[in-house]
């Protein structure tokens, strides 16, 4: 996993609540048996025609808005658990979900990703879009270290919750997995007092 | 503090290997269910590590969402479908994982077979590449679904981490109208909780209305707690729940059971334990229900008109409704619909096909509504076929299909077209769910039943004998 620590970026807005996975990647794009190449089928039928053509009033089909973050309504990620969602916003190259409320499996699965998902008030996340409406060019500061997030322009500033263990792992590019692995001994401990049970 | 448990708290407090800093517990996983969807690249990360599975026998397979419901027998058509399903059979063999696939007499969607085999059980620790795990909470498990990182996480160390949620009771008192089902139940609780109103918490679901439901009934209520955006939901086991799992393939037998028994009847919450929130409902208060919009927090009961917009978010509202079709203040009664779809792990069990079935007899669908039944099991399917259910169906002009996840996620041959309405037993009405642009309004099997033979949206209280 890649390290992560401060990122100062424009953004794409998708002033949507509740987007769910099945948007973020449908189902009939889920069949690779590898991670990568999601990115192409990110927001697909949001994206393009039945045709395959740009939908030009799709926000990832204009040009004018770019950037590692990826601004959007309350409740993103919400619906199944497949973590091709985080994969494919990753892949298309943001590395910042910033929303006012995630859904707790995509949250899950971004993190495990190091895709920091950030979530915000409801009134900063209004103001983010309010900013990048009057001016599209609208730099976003994340600081993992610090929590932060701010508008660059008028230092306009927030604090956002991380669970401490993710943190150092997203800091460090650590893996759960890792972590696990490294505690075989207690798991195998644990094992033996729970043969009582089942 | 101890003497005043949930039942959600014995569960959880049961599997902590140990805690971390910063307050993630190490979970233990008493069974793992996989799919071809969601392991190809948990399989992947072991084999880059170089490790295997630690417990193999705790992680159990089958092919579900990409099979094709017609010709199972022959080799699947659709190229990448074909080698994501032929790569879970090469990684179970591989990994030493059993393997229900197509063709085995235990094949089918993943939280229908895990309670008919007997593999879920209460007390246990499930988890699933696949959302709605929250099934198996029925039983009085803690089950919920996750990510692929996290499939591999299992493989490797039957262990997860994990932040406790905080805890929530929803409890329904009272007797159901006639008519109204679980799946009633439970789109109206998230009618009135909302999409995002059960997220951050563990659900569980109590009271004299809950109570009442079979086995089948009361996982259709679980299964749909993450559409609230719960993790997961669960019911405490009782007589039902005792008497559903004994016998079964998976269950313990002899003194074992008896063991098994002792304990699963200590599983329930304390009488004065905490929840972090609660919700009560009147069962009388719910009718039939049905979605009008592209969440499942968009309900109504089938009597209600299409609400109108609240402020806060109108614009996603405005688009949902844009997307069905539908306007505010319309009423679903007599909505004409081209669609039908019977199935998915919410609602294809027996009892699902049973009531379709009774319903159905000596009636034909209306003409121009195609109708799909797909039964969630190879088992469910030879069920319904000794008891002639199979037969009332086709008799009615249905479409009775071979097991899979089929049209309640447009992954597989089996999608709605375009600017169709559909109504379907499944779980999920978002945007493109069944194939781009399909219109689903999600309903009880009744509901289905009775819309596919009208051909338009009924209420059921008011065609039932």
């Amino acid at each position: 996993m890649q390290q992560f620590t401060t990122i100062i970026s424009t953004a794409v807005p998708l002033p949507i609540e509740d987007v769910d996975t099945d948007q973020i990647i449908p189902a009939r794009f889920l069949k690779a048996t590898t991670r990568e190449g999601f990115g192409e089928n990110l927001f697909r039928d949001w994206r393009y025609h039945a045709d395959d053509t740009p939908k030009a009033d799709f926000v990832l089909n204009n040009p004018i808005y770019t950037g590692q973050i990826l601004v959007a309504g309350r409740n993103f990620g919400c619906g199944s658990s497949r973590e091709h969602a985080a994969w494919a916003i990753q892949d298309y190259g943001f590395q910042v979900v910033v929303s006012s409320f995630f859904a707790d499996i995509f949250r899950g699965n971004a993190l495990n990703n190091g895709l920091l998902p950030v979530q915000v008030s409801d009134a900063f996340l209004h103001d983010i879009f309010s900013a990048m409406e009057a001016n599209p060019q609208t730099k976003i500061e994340i600081n993992l270290e610090n929590q932060s997030i701010t508008l660059i322009k008028t230092g306009h500033t927030e604090t956002f919750d991380i669970d401490p263990y993710k943190k150092v792992c997203l800091i460090n590019g650590y893996d759960d997995i890792d972590y696990l692995l490294s505690i075989k001994d207690k798991i195998v401990a644990f094992e033996k007092t729970i043969d009582n049970r089942q | 503090m101890s003497t005043k448990k949930t039942l959600f708290d014995k569960i959880w407090d049961a599997h902590v290997v140990t805690t971390i800093e910063g307050g993630q517990d190490v979970l233990y996983i008493d069974r793992h269910f996989i799919h071809e969807v969601t392991s190809p690249q948990a399989f992947d990360g072991l084999a880059k590590r170089g490790i295997g599975v630690f417990r193999p026998g705790k992680t159990i397979a089958t092919a579900d969402h990409n099979v094709p419901t017609q010709h199972q027998d022959q080799p699947i058509q659709e190229p990448l479908s074909r080698f994501q399903v032929q790569k879970l059979v090469e990684n179970c063999a591989q990994f030493g994982v059993e393997l229900y696939g197509l063709g085995h007499p235990y094949q089918g969607i993943v939280h229908v077979i895990g309670p008919e085999l007997g593999i879920t059980q209460p007390g246990m620790t499930i988890v699933c590449g696949d959302s709605h795990t929250s099934t198996h909470g029925a039983f009085g498990a803690i089950a919920f679904g996750i990510g692929t990182s996290q499939v591999e996480q299992v493989l490797a160390t039957q262990c997860l981490l994990q932040k406790r949620p905080k805890r929530m009771r929803i409890t329904v008192d009272g007797t159901l109208q006639k008519g109204v089902l679980s799946k009633d139940i439970i789109l109206y609780i998230i009618a009135q909780l909302t999409a995002a109103g059960g997220t951050g918490y563990f659900v569980e679901y109590a009271g004299s209305a809950i109570r009442s439901l079979s086995m089948e009934a009361r996982m259709t209520i679980c299964n749909m707690s993450i559409e609230m955006g719960a993790r997961g939901g669960l019911i405490a086991p009782d007589e039902v729940t005792f008497s559903y799992v004994k016998g079964r393939k998976f269950a313990p037998q002899g003194a074992a059971w008896d063991k098994a028994l002792a304990y699963w009847q200590t599983l329930h919450s304390d009488p004065d334990a905490v929840f972090d929130k609660e919700y009560h409902f009147k069962a009388e208060d719910i009718e039939p229900m049905v979605t009008y919009g592209t969440n499942p927090g968009m309900g109504i009961k089938v009597s209600q008109t299409i609400p109108e917009a609240a402020a806060e978010n109108a614009q996603s509202f405005g688009n949902s409704l844009k997307y069905m079709d539908l306007q505010s203040g319309e009423s679903l009664l007599g909505k004409p619909i081209q669609h039908v779809f019977i199935g998915s792990c919410t609602n294809s069990r027996i009892e699902d096909l049973r009531l379709v079935a009774e319903y159905v007899k000596g009636k034909k669908k209306a003409p121009h509504v195609q109708v799909m039944v797909v039964p969630g099991s190879q088992q469910v399917a030879a069920q319904a076929k000794a008891e002639g259910i199979d037969q009332i169906l086709m008799e009615a002009g249905f479409d009775f299909r071979e097991p899979g996840c089929s049209a309640c996620l447009g992954m597989n041959e089996d999608k709605i077209p375009a600017g169709a309405y559909c109504v379907s037993t499944s779980n999920r009405n978002f945007e493109g769910r069944q194939g781009p642009g399909a219109r689903t309004i999600l309903a009880s099997p009744l509901t289905a039943a009775a819309a596919a033979i009208a051909g338009k949206i009924m209420d059921v209280r008011k065609v039932l004998n």
